[in-house]
């Protein structure tokens, strides 16, 4: 259940928002579904070869956050709210923008300009995708 | 003169439950050379062919252009030895070992001891049996750098050391390095070491020489890529691919020769790449030797 989950040692960030990010992929892909039991912290913490402590936060700031609930005595499970898993991939793509925005701010390009190279990044991948749908044919 | 400071050509050496397997090794000049691989891989005894004290079964070592271990006496004068099994004097001064060594060393920077010793932080009137793991480590490292030789060998020069010892050691060894005519070959199980300052790399599994080439263009080889895989989707296998592993729609993939046209060939069945991670010594050497035993077993 959790044999792809890596902890990376060259991402900088510490190791409990790896694990928050990695549970919440599992969300957001639909591999761990609402009201689902997930591995406890104990577990998780053997597998992943981290302190109980890491795994332990990384679980609090997700039941904060409303993605999973965890019962005394009883483990841990997905949180039992439709529409979950869209609701993450809809939060890292608002992460995506906002690093963005601040990249561009960084740069001195103008919100309006940034919209149009989006609208330009977009055109782009559809080109591509018309090519290869070409290329099949 | 040979370009290389260190020379195996087809090196073997049997033990009843060890084989050194024809190992090829060049460490130019100027370079450090870290030899990693897990215990009983073949370091120690690699670096004890190297140095002369086992005779090799077969193949010829050159080390600063003369051979092993035929000419070993000739070849020692210009090198700097140190490792675990080494012992100092007991009962003696750090001043002893430092008048002994220059009395048999011509070479012997007297001035270059002196800060030695205040860099390491010891004391010449110190005796040895007085010293902890970390000074006694530093302080043979000092009787083997004072001779400034052309080629320094060191079997596991930081294990045992605490962060600050360590520090102090690598800053040394990088710091002979200004002198583009000398040479280090290290063995160490502390790849964070080995990632920090060496030029070359050679990882050794089992008796046999896995990788050897330059650190930047190894590291470079590795990556870990993150896929999301719809379901009803397999992952093709890719060359240069070594170990996916996958639950769900989830994936990590791990390249030891990675090429970015390994994302489009992932992305047209289907797949999609979340992202595509550069690893590190340690993360490389786990997946490689996890990697060399089960193509053993597959053998």
């Amino acid at each position: 259940m959790s044999s792809s989950f890596v902890i990376s040692q060259t991402d900088k960030r510490p190791i409990y928002l790896q694990i928050m990010e990695q549970i919440k992929q599992r969300v957001a892909v639909g591999d761990w579904t609402e009201g689902q039991v997930i591995p406890s912290i104990r577990q998780l913490a053997v597998d992943l070869q981290v302190s109980v402590i890491t795994v332990k936060r990384a679980y609090l700031e997700l039941e904060r956050e409303g993605v999973i609930v965890t019962q005394q005595g009883k483990g841990s499970r997905v949180a039992s709210k439709p529409g979950l898993g869209m609701r993450l991939q809809e939060q890292e793509l608002e992460k995506h923008l906002e690093q963005a925005v601040r990249l561009a701010d960084l740069l001195g390009i103008r919100p309006k300009d940034l919209q149009a190279r989006l609208r330009e990044t977009g055109d782009r991948r559809l080109e591509n995708e018309m090519d290869k749908e070409g290329e099949k044919v | 003169m040979s370009d290389l400071a260190i020379e195996f050509d087809g090196v073997g050496k049997t033990y009843p439950f060890f084989t050194l397997d024809h190992i090829h090794l060049r460490v130019p000049h100027g370079q450090i050379m870290g030899l990693i691989g897990p215990n009983g891989a073949g370091k120690s005894t690699t670096i004890r062919i190297l140095m002369g004290l086992v005779q090799q079964d077969c193949g010829e070592v050159r080390v600063l252009g003369r051979r092993m271990p035929a000419e070993q006496i000739a070849a020692k004068w210009d090198i700097g030895f140190a490792s675990e099994d080494m012992r100092l004097y007991e009962g003696m001064t750090i001043a002893w070992h430092m008048d002994f060594i220059r009395s048999i060393y011509p070479n012997w920077d007297a001035p270059y001891a002196q800060l030695l010793l205040k860099r390491f932080g010891l004391r010449a009137e110190q005796k040895i049996k007085g010293l902890s793991h970390g000074q006694r480590v530093k302080a043979t490292l000092l009787l083997v750098l004072a001779r400034r030789p052309r080629l320094l060998v060191l079997d596991e020069p930081t294990t045992g050391l605490d962060p600050v010892a360590r520090h102090e050691v690598l800053k040394e060894l990088t710091a002979v390095m200004t002198d583009e005519g000398r040479s280090i070959l290290f063995s160490s199980h502390n790849t964070q070491d080995v990632e920090q300052i060496s030029d070359q790399i050679t990882f050794i599994d089992r008796g046999r020489i896995i990788d050897s080439m330059d650190k930047e263009g190894y590291l470079d080889r590795w990556r870990r890529l993150r896929l999301e895989v719809p379901l009803g989707i397999a992952l093709p296998a890719l060359p240069g691919i070594i170990a996916i592993r996958q639950d769900g729609r989830l994936a990590v993939a791990t390249a030891n020769a990675f090429a970015p046209d390994m994302a489009n060939a992932y992305e047209s069945t289907g797949a999609r790449v979340r992202s595509i991670e550069t690893m590190t010594l340690e993360e490389i050497f786990v997946a490689n030797v996890e990697h060399s035993r089960e193509q053993e077993v597959g053998a």
